[in-house]
């Protein structure tokens, strides 16, 4: 049977160059960056280099790459930050959206219980925020706007470019976290007028545990972790060397295989839609055009996600969904909800995310098993016999 | 989280699946909106339960509850099917994970609800008998 890694928007598998740029890291190349021997400095060498190269890739200067554990970190740490910075200046508003990671949604409400006044802006249908939606929501009180670069489940690109332009006219510092969207789409953190950009290495074929903080130089905000001049003194700690340079590798050959990888894996994914889409009582959820090239999310009433994706599982396809069961809580995703599904729609929902080393066999192994589960499974759903006697009471 | 390897049997093979139709007491728990609804159909002579199946939308622990709770009450006297009770069915699934076992509440109060749906064919009040059936899920 085939096996198709269908949810590279959680993690990717880990490259050969990322692997063997790596390895030398934990051998030879062991020392600790601090020291001032061969050998450490060997180890610095490595972490600088990462960092040029993750400052390349975004257009920024290395002294404004701050390496951390991942995204959430980053993301916690930009938020926190930027609070702490607004509280002292009698500044206690934030701004994001409702279709964010939990690490800012979550970042959020903690800071609401310490005060902070937050507005979550409404992402419409298609998923994506209104800039002038940013506009009207700044007041004197507002010190950050945190608006995602592209979305983890619809795949969503947001226009952060506009929202930067208007966050840098009304002098409110902007976070992005660009998880989903770094190593995929091109960003410029200069041009698009970024102050924050959260990242994470595992999107992009790095390890686990490494990501990074870009933060505009004169930003000066709390330290995250004392105890050691790493990071600029910022967030103490010895450097996770090997994570650091597979880091920089990673996001170095995303770069340079970008605009090739994008028109490849779109044009899979829209076959994907095309066939998908014949499955009635189905729809696309976000917006069709901007989103990210690897992301495909649908929703196929009368089924439940889990269900879906177990039997996906069975023919060898790894994939997500974001119903209730899947998400670990009574209600399916705040994402699926914010763009205005009702509840038994978001339940069906089902994300594949793809890799750059898709195959249109992989695109057509999916179109081959998925109708037939979908069939399966709404033919033991009373919901889907409620939906169908609907119709007919209405035909 | 993680499924027992029974519950992945009855999922991917679940029993009895599908629709009676000379069935003398049909019962549908659950709601759309939590995601798992569950429909029972009996056939029911002399008390007994002489076949059974279902219908369910959910996730894959609620189908295993839905076919494991079948297998255990076919073939059963009415008065041994109201005993069974949904920690029953969670030991014969060899567990469930915590947050699903509201899943195992569900196929109970289907059946309940079906045997109670039976009754009141009869013109029998089934209350007494059946007890009421909770069908609030997961509130």
């Amino acid at each position: 049977m085939r096996y198709v890694y269908a949810d590279n928007a959680a993690t990717t598998p880990v490259s050969k160059k990322v692997v063997d740029a790596m390895l030398p890291y934990m051998t030879e190349n062991f020392g600790n960056p601090s020291s001032l021997y061969s050998i450490g400095q060997k180890a610095n060498q490595g972490v600088k280099k990462a960092r040029q190269q993750v400052a390349a890739a975004l257009g920024a200067n290395e002294n404004e790459i701050f390496f951390t554990s991942g995204g959430s970190e980053a993301d916690n740490w930009a938020i926190r930050g930027v609070a702490a910075l607004g509280a002292k200046k009698g500044k206690k508003h934030i701004i994001t959206s409702k279709i964010e990671h939990h690490a800012v949604l979550h970042t959020c409400a903690a800071l609401e219980k310490q005060g902070f006044s937050v507005t979550y802006l409404d992402v419409y249908e298609n998923g994506i925020v209104r800039p002038e939606d940013v506009r009207n929501a700044i007041t004197d009180e507002t010190c950050l706007v945190t608006i995602m670069y592209a979305n983890n489940e619809i795949g969503t690109i947001q226009p952060i470019a506009e929202i930067g332009a208007i966050c840098k006219e009304k002098g409110v510092l902007f976070h992005t976290d660009a998880v989903q969207a770094v190593g995929h789409v091109k960003i410029d953190v200069k041009a698009e007028n970024i102050d924050m950009l959260s990242l994470s290495g595992h999107k992009f074929h790095a390890v686990k545990g490494v990501g990074a903080l870009y933060c505009r130089k004169g930003i000066r905000f709390p330290n995250l972790i004392e105890g050691g001049a790493q990071e600029s003194g910022r967030r103490a700690g010895t450097e996770n060397v090997p994570g650091i340079v597979g880091l920089g590798v990673a996001i170095t050959d995303m770069m340079e295989n970008m605009e090739e990888n994008e028109k490849k894996v779109s044009a899979l994914r829209d076959r994907l839609f095309e066939g998908a889409s014949k499955i009635s009582h189905s729809r696309i959820n976000g917006d069709r055009v901007k989103r990210l090239p690897g992301n495909f999310s649908m929703c196929f009433e009368g089924v439940e996600g889990e269900s879906l994706l177990l039997m996906l599982d069975m023919n060898g396809i790894s994939a997500s969904s974001g119903s209730a069961c899947t998400s670990g809580s009574l209600d399916p995703s705040h994402v699926l909800l914010a763009i205005g599904l009702k509840h038994e729609v978001a339940h069906g929902s089902l994300r594949l995310s793809l890799g750059e080393d898709w195959t249109q066999e992989d695109v057509d192994w999916i179109l081959e098993v998925l109708p037939g589960i979908v069939d399966r499974l709404r033919d033991m759903s009373p919901l889907w016999e409620h939906i169908m006697e609907e119709e007919k009471a209405h035909a | 989280m993680k499924y027992s390897q029974k519950v992945m049997e009855h999922f991917a093979n679940p029993h009895n699946v599908g629709k009676l139709d000379d069935a003398n007491g049909i019962g549908e728990i659950g709601n759309a909106k939590c995601g798992d609804i569950m429909k029972m159909y009996l056939k029911i002579e002399n008390d007994i339960i002489v076949d059974v199946k279902f219908n369910t939308y959910g996730c894959a622990s609620a189908i295993a509850t839905s076919s494991i709770a079948t297998d255990m009450i076919k073939g059963q006297p009415l008065s041994e099917a109201l005993k069974l009770t949904n920690k029953a069915v969670v030991e014969a699934l060899d567990g469930l994970p915590a947050v699903k076992i509201h899943c195992s509440v569900l196929a109970e109060q289907a059946i309940k609800a079906a045997i109670a749906d039976y009754y009141k064919r009869q013109g029998i009040d089934p209350e007494p008998i059946v007890g009421k059936i909770e069908d609030n899920d997961h509130e």
